[in-house]
């Protein structure tokens, strides 16, 4: 097998919640066999994984790499399929594939790395930042409220959803791999502290618990927390239901037809 | 007769498309080509909507302003196409047109006495028939397969029987098979090896995805509709990045959102073939009418400066052999590859010449490169690396970024330098190989040129004739085949440019190269006629 790592330079900030994400993920990988994985990205901090990870890997356009993931399970539905993303990537610019990839229970995994603003722009406030968010297109601060990535993904029908925190990479590692071992969509979002600009790691540390029983009733402990107040904040499997996937319901038929064939059908 | 142009008219969801298509149908098992241009309103019922079926000895695929058989089902039918019949027929359906000249139909009653009034269309086809003197046995070939075919048979007899025979037709033995563009671009992506096909719907390049997405079990290709243009893009390079030929199918407004993706398919090297069939714009235009305005963009299709195909082929045949090609391009220079068609090529349906599909190709992918060492973006001599795909021992590192050969992103100078130019290389090759192709097409002959390309050339191949201009169809546009149309036009004393857009965007391109006189064009969406083309070219 090959070496997991690549010989490359981080680049992250020191300390970024992203290191996290890659320790757990490459953990994950090896479990699952590097040659049995393709990976994506999307534009942003997250997506730099890529080219730390020695992985098969599409690094796509922002806010697309969900659908590319859909694209590469369709093209060779033994891969296992890990979209990597960020809340600028899926959940502005690319939030309808993120919520049509649930829909059809695409069986792909989504990492969401949710840092909660746009940082490799350096500063710019993003779907999930919270209202009153102080960045550099939102000066006197956000003022819009901010987006629940799970109870969006559950409404659409999501067959698996988990939270995680860069703080604990063991947990991490734990729900990313149920995550991919899971057959359908699986949506992970890792609470991931940005160190430069939205530094969270003390609210996350003293808010988050982790839950061990999937609930019975997933959207409210979805709504524990709402992304605004410094209420408890719950780490875990929220929701989990087997379903038949998309590519296994795209029906893979026989070849019997050809040109010639079709075209005599038409005279 | 040699020549036989049919109307048939009435509104959306009165059957008249259908209907129309039987009629070629019929005549082309009589030994006629047959050529049908479809015009229709953005709107499912009512409206007005008609099919003109040309049928000719010669294969001309156009229409002509003087039509020989109305076939009206409303009123409203008559007014609009009555100037265009002069001594022609008109077989009107009775039950909705008060009395007038021609041959009165109570196309509904007998429709409703037969069990359904959606059969009225073909009420007016049996009256047709007879008075051609089309033998009744090949009517009734003809309707195998239809739906409901006893009852609308029952139909079609009782108006045959109502008419006497004014002509003569006799059935031939060989009939070629009738196909729109739309199919015919399908069939030859699957020649090429296509495994997928993904769209979102858009006029008028729908029908592909239709079509492909009943037959995807048999053809045992995947048929991916994704939530938008943008998704249809980016799934698109997902499934080519596994190693399947992959296809997508838009119109201008969509082909604008796969911008972004088409760009990636040549920075990522990752195969990628896109129809986009125009319509008149820009924007939303008239989605259903046609234009030919996207040769511009088309000719760069999204940011950055990179290297792609453009074929724009003419009529089905084309179309068959340039979706071909383009997938066979796009796979062994690993390059976006557009396909540009219009709407009067994508759901026009024309005679097909099946001896094309001799010369289809698909091109064989040298063994897939699978070692440990493997680099996706290795630098060669031709500027294509080997392709490996995941999932076994190569990994295979792929995407947006500038890399280096491994995949990794870089920023350094030298290796961006080197890496532009290795996928600008590919040119070259390309180029030698298309030389050998047929990137124009000369019709005729003399020293008065007329260029045409993509559906204009049917319009343009028969006023040509008459008119006396030598024409040249363009079929490839980029690369552009500079020499072969230098070489064209030498000691001429005429250029003439037809296209259907306001500019003059072939025209344009051309004055790079040649001198350019007229430019004949027309942007209302309808096509070009015979008669009208041949009336500008006098003038």
């Amino acid at each position: 097998m090959p070496q997991i790592s690549l010989n490359t330079k981080n680049t992250w900030c020191p300390g970024c919640g992203n290191f996290a994400i890659e320790a757990a993920s490459k953990k994950v990988i090896k479990k699952i066999g590097v040659e049995n994985t393709a990976i994506t990205a999307g534009i942003g901090c997250h997506g730099k994984i890529i080219d730390y990870l020695n992985v098969s890997s599409f690094y796509g356009l922002h806010g697309r790499p969900v659908i590319t993931a859909t694209g590469i399970k369709i093209g060779n539905p033994e891969l296992k399929v890990i979209a990597f993303t960020g809340d600028g990537d899926s959940l502005n610019e690319g939030i309808s594939h993120l919520i049509h990839a649930a829909k059809r229970n695409s069986d792909i995994t989504v990492v969401l790395h949710q840092n909660r603003n746009f940082a490799l722009t350096v500063k710019q406030f993003t779907a999930s930042s919270p209202k009153g968010f102080i960045s550099n297109s939102s000066p006197s601060g956000n003022i819009e409220e901010p987006l629940n990535p799970l109870s969006l993904v559950y409404s659409a029908g999501a067959t698996f959803i988990a939270r995680g925190f860069s703080g604990n990479v063991d947990h991490l590692e734990k729900i990313i791999l149920q995550g991919v071992q899971h057959k359908g969509f699986s949506f992970i979002e890792v609470l991931q502290p940005c160190v430069a600009w939205f530094d969270t790691y003390d609210d996350y540390r003293k808010n988050t618990y982790i839950f061990e029983n999937t609930p019975k009733r997933p959207l409210e402990k979805i709504n524990e927390w709402d992304y605004e107040s410094d209420g408890k904040i719950p780490l875990g499997v929220f929701h989990k239901e087997e379903k038949e996937s998309f590519e296994e319901s795209l029906k893979k038929g026989k070849k019997k037809l050809n040109t010639k064939k079709f075209l005599s059908r038409k005279v | 007769m040699n020549d036989i142009q049919i109307i048939i008219s009435g509104a959306a969801g009165d059957g008249t498309k259908a209907t129309g298509y039987l009629i070629g149908k019929i005549l082309n098992r009589c030994g006629y080509r047959i050529f049908i241009h479809e015009d229709y309103s953005s709107l499912i019922r009512g409206g007005h909507n008609f099919s003109v079926i040309r049928a000719t000895r010669n294969n001309e695929r156009c229409i002509r302003e003087k039509t020989d058989f109305l076939l009206s089902l409303n009123e409203d039918s008559i007014e609009y196409h009555l100037g265009g019949l002069e001594e022609g027929t008109l077989i009107y359906n009775s039950d909705q047109i008060k009395d007038r000249e021609g041959i009165g139909i109570p196309a509904e009653t007998i429709a409703q006495e037969e069990g359904a009034i959606i059969m009225k269309s073909n009420a007016l086809l049996g009256a047709l028939c007879k008075v051609l003197g089309v033998d009744w046995d090949v009517i009734g070939d003809a309707f195998e397969g239809f739906p409901h075919s006893e009852k609308n048979l029952k139909v079609v007899r009782r108006t045959y029987d109502s008419q006497e025979k004014k002509h003569q037709i006799e059935k031939e033995k060989v009939a070629s098979p009738m196909i729109t563009g739309n199919e015919a671009v399908a069939l030859g992506a699957l020649e090429a090896g296509m495994q997928s096909y993904f769209a979102y719907p858009m006029t008028p390049s729908t029908s592909i995805l239709h079509f492909l997405a009943r037959l995807k079990e048999e053809y045992k290709i995947d048929v991916f509709q994704p939530e938008n243009e943008i998704g249809v893009v980016n799934a698109a390079l997902g499934c080519a990045f596994t190693g399947k030929r992959t296809m997508i199918g838009t119109s201008g407004g969509g082909f604008a959102l796969m911008a972004e993706g088409i760009s990636l398919a040549a920075m990522s090297e990752t195969p990628l073939v896109v129809v986009d069939s125009q319509r008149a714009g820009p924007s939303s235009g008239v989605p259903t009418y046609n234009g030919q305005a996207d040769l511009n963009f088309a000719l760069s299709p999204g940011p950055g400066d990179f290297l792609s195909l453009l074929v724009a082929p003419g009529d089905a045949e084309e179309a068959f052999s340039f979706s071909n090609l383009a997938m066979n391009i796009a796979w062994k220079y690993q390059i976006p590859a557009v396909v540009l068609i219009d709407k009067d090529i994508s759901e026009s349906t024309f005679s097909f010449d099946e001896n094309v599909i001799e010369g289809a190709e698909k091109w064989d992918e040298k063994k897939e490169r699978n070692s440990k060492n493997y680099q996706r973006y290795q630098i060669t001599e031709d500027g294509v690396s080997p392709l490996a795909y995941p999932g076994k021992k190569a990994v295979v590192k792929s995407g947006s970024y500038e890399t280096d050969e491994y995949g990794v992103s870089t920023e350094d100078s030298e290796m961006i330098i080197k890496m532009q130019e290795k996928r600008m290389k590919k040119e070259d090759y390309i180029k030698e190989e298309l030389s050998k192709k047929e990137a124009i097409k000369i019709y005729g002959e003399g020293d008065k040129i007329l260029f045409c390309w993509g559906s204009t050339k049917g319009a343009a191949i028969a006023a040509g004739r008459e008119a006396g201009y030598k024409v040249v169809q363009i079929l490839v546009f980029k690369p552009f085949p500079v020499e072969k149309i230098r070489e064209v036009v030498e000691g001429c004393k005429e250029v003439v440019v037809v296209e259907s857009n306001s500019s003059g965007q072939a025209a344009e391109i051309l004055k790079k190269y040649i001198l350019v006189g007229r430019k004949i064009l027309k942007y209302d969406g309808r096509p070009f006629s015979k008669e009208e083309l041949i009336k500008k070219l006098k003038e």
